[in-house]
């Protein structure tokens, strides 16, 4: 059975309202953009979103906001956004804000099947508020679950025919955590190759992970924040 | 005269030593990679993954899969790594990172930080500052003394909610050079021409100033 499915449209077609997703990237960095494409074209609603950030108004999963296809984002930095920002105060969107590493390391137990973790970010704060906390060698640990979702839709740089994964630079972020984490993974590329054409010593995200894979049509990479060296 | 935001970070460069491994905040932290003493070798982490942060690129060789924590393009300094985000707050966790700098709204004299939410104003997030400041071995904040209202941010106790506690070791402001000890906060160097007195007056927390304070020197 061949995981290499035609485009976007195809890769994200089972998936329905109310689904939990885990979306790749860092700000705009590494982002699936044609799977995200594809689900405003699809128009399923009330999705939960497991996302590092919101993307921006026009962009990344703010075109799913604009759409209102968003019931809750899970997050730990959602700035730049107007739209997020009124759908918040406005009651529309739910959002739960975790500390970044304590949102890697949840999608990192579910990819290594253990059930939670115990991590000292957040203790004393109101993060801590309602969890479980134990101490180790003096110190104060909280206690967090993996996550769940239906679905994890990452992007990688390069992938093979068996969902074989290779990252580029900062655009890794969090895409093999999540890659690791979903009941369904789909993974979306920038070259799609034969198998056999990667250097099995080099693979991020073993194909193991990877249930659908297929070539972006085009990406845009938008940077968020352009800096260059004075001259 | 009080510091700049760029004497600020000329201040906590001196305290890089050779072979540091650094995570620097976004603001002021940033401008620290300006002022790196001769002669030292430091290697800069940001958390989205990149172990050897170079300066930005040249107009035009911007890359987009080549971003820094603040989203900001970057370039790679010769024998840097990149990995994942679980990777990147692991040797976070498990204090691999020499030293941290990062802003604040608010720090107190056990050493609690605050500075990711203001109650009754959007709230952004905490991104990676809650597990930076849990697990970093040394922590120096640098802020503007007071708020825009002229309210001391050197608390005996913060009252926005907060980021992690006791953990900050050393605050570099815009008036004073200060340690966090057990007892309080030591006022170590003072900025050109302030007064002992005037420090004094804008900390609210409880400061100890022992002997003659030197001025921070350039």
């Amino acid at each position: 059975m061949s995981k290499v499915v035609a485009n976007a449209d195809e890769a994200i077609r089972n998936i329905r309202d109310g689904a939990v997703l885990m979306l790749g990237g860092f700000g705009l960095c590494g982002i699936p953009e044609n799977c995200i494409s594809a689900l405003v074209r699809k128009g399923v609603k009330d999705l939960t979103c497991i996302s590092n950030n919101a993307g921006v108004d026009d962009f990344g999963i703010g075109l799913m906001l604009q759409k209102k296809q968003v019931r809750k984002m899970i997050s730990s930095y959602v700035g730049e956004n107007a739209e997020f920002e009124r759908q918040l105060l406005s009651g529309e969107l739910e959002v739960e804000l975790i500390p970044q590493g304590t949102l890697a390391t949840r999608c990192l137990a579910a990819g290594y099947g253990m059930p939670a973790i115990y991590t000292p970010a957040g203790a004393g704060t109101e993060v801590a508020e309602g969890k479980e906390i134990r101490s180790f060698s003096g110190k104060e640990y909280l206690l967090e679950y993996a996550f769940e979702a239906d679905y994890a839709i990452v992007k990688a740089w390069k992938g093979d025919t068996e969902g074989n994964l290779i990252y580029h630079e900062t655009a890794r972020n969090f895409n093999p955590l999540m890659a690791m984490a979903g009941r369904v993974t789909i993974a979306e590329v920038e070259h799609l190759v034969p198998a056999g054409e990667l250097d099995p010593d080099c693979i991020h995200t073993p194909g193991i992970y990877i249930h659908q894979i297929f070539q972006g049509a085009s990406y845009e990479k938008r940077i968020e924040q352009r800096t260059v060296r004075k001259a | 005269m009080a510091l700049t935001k760029e004497q600020i970070a000329q201040r906590i460069a001196r305290e890089l030593k050779d072979g540091f491994y650094v995570n620097l905040g976004i603001g002021i932290p940033t401008l620290v990679a300006n002022y790196i003493p001769r002669g030292i070798k430091v290697v800069l982490q940001s958390e989205n993954g990149l172990l050897g942060i170079g300066p930005f690129p040249e107009q035009g060789q911007e890359d987009p899969d080549l971003i820094n924590a603040g989203k900001q393009t970057i370039t790679t300094v010769p024998g840097s790594a990149f990995f994942d985000s679980a990777m990147s707050f692991g040797m976070i966790r498990a204090g691999k990172v020499d030293l941290t700098v990062l802003g604040a709204m608010e720090v107190s004299e056990k050493g609690d930080i605050a500075n990711w939410k203001i109650p009754g104003k959007m709230v952004k997030g905490m991104g990676g500052a809650m597990d930076l400041v849990a697990s970093a071995k040394n922590i120096i904040v640098a802020m503007m003394h007071t708020n825009p209202k002229g309210e001391s941010k050197v608390l005996s106790h913060c009252t926005l909610p907060l980021t992690g506690v006791r953990c900050v070791k050393k605050v570099v402001t815009d008036l004073a050079v200060l340690d966090v000890t057990e007892a309080g906060f030591r006022l170590l160097e003072r900025a050109p021409g302030v007064t002992v007195e005037e420090i004094k007056s804008k900390t609210e927390g409880k400061l100890i100033v022992e002997g003659d304070v030197a001025e921070v020197a350039f």
